[in-house]
């Protein structure tokens, strides 16, 4: 466990970079993670699966799966791959101050 | 003694890695048309894309049914010669007992040891062949069929499901996965 200072924040990290702390999260961190995980801007669209998997994420105590989010939060498999690429559940895990997403589906 | 040195030397984590290297590709080969080779691919390569890595998969002799619009939704699994499926599967608190091979050939067992699977898979929110594939190819993974097996088969494009890229020949199938990890299944 280390601590890393992001968007002015200092937060407890785990070795992936994943937040091991979801209440330290606020916008600007996932701002900044967004940017150093290659999405330059947050849209709309990739704020309504952040704020899904916020909300699944406090509730269920952990990070939604890829199946998850599309079942659940109406966005397809297509559009995840889209708004986050290159392994969607674990990027928009780490950009909601989430932890690494379990599970095989 | 080289040991030694080496420890002293190391300053730098061995765990520190440039992350923009050249994107790993997996290739599975599906060759087999039973339910419990069906999933190994679906869900190793559905792994893979969440994992960022890309990923091929060669449907070719029994894996065409996994594609096969007429098979995908009956892909079945039999106890006979499975010396790995148990009285247990049914529920039944008989240990390490297996299925008796002469009741795997009574009609009917085939369809019902498939039924147990299924259901146990259900539960779990397993998707069903059909949707794994949808997922995969949505996700963008490249999905070929073999020629040799098509044309041995008597099949068609159009008899395989949507995300099924073409039908490709095994040197065909080498070109598109120079340098990737090949799995046979």
């Amino acid at each position: 466990m280390a601590m890393r200072e992001i968007a002015g924040h200092q937060v407890q990290v785990n070795e992936e970079g994943f937040m091991t702390d979801p209440q330290e999260w606020t916008k600007d961190i996932a701002v900044e993670i967004a940017k150093v995980e290659g999405i330059p801007e947050l849209t709309l669209q990739h704020w309504q699966v952040i704020d899904f998997c916020r909300q699944d994420g406090m509730a269920t105590g952990k990070a939604p799966t890829l199946r998850r989010i599309t079942t659940a939060a109406g966005v397809t498999t297509k559009e995840m791959f889209a708004l986050f690429p290159k392994g969607p559940a674990k990027k928009v895990a780490k950009i909601s101050g989430l932890g690494k997403p379990e599970g095989c589906v | 003694m080289e040991t030694a040195t080496v420890t002293a030397t190391a300053t730098t984590p061995a765990f520190v890695v440039t992350p923009e290297e050249k994107p790993r590709h997996i290739a599975f080969i599906c060759s087999k048309g039973t339910l419990d080779m069906a999933y190994p691919a679906l869900v190793m390569g559905w792994a893979a894309l969440g994992n960022g890595i890309d990923v091929t998969i060669f449907f070719t002799f029994w894996g065409l049914d996994m594609i096969n619009k007429n098979r995908v939704d009956h892909i079945e699994i039999a106890p006979v010669g499975n010396t790995a499926m148990k009285m247990s599967m049914m529920g039944l608190d008989t240990g390490n007992l297996g299925i008796p091979q002469i009741a795997g050939v009574l009609p009917g067992m085939t369809a019902f040891a498939t039924k147990l699977m299924k259901d146990k898979m259900r539960a779990l929110d397993v998707p069903t062949v059909r949707e794994y594939l949808q997922m995969l190819s949505d996700a963008g993974a490249k999905l070929y069929a073999c020629k040799m097996s098509v044309d041995m088969m008597g099949l068609k494009q159009e008899d395989f499901v949507e995300g099924v890229e073409a039908i490709v020949t095994a040197g065909d199938f080498m070109d598109m996965t120079a340098g990737a990890q090949i799995v046979f299944i």
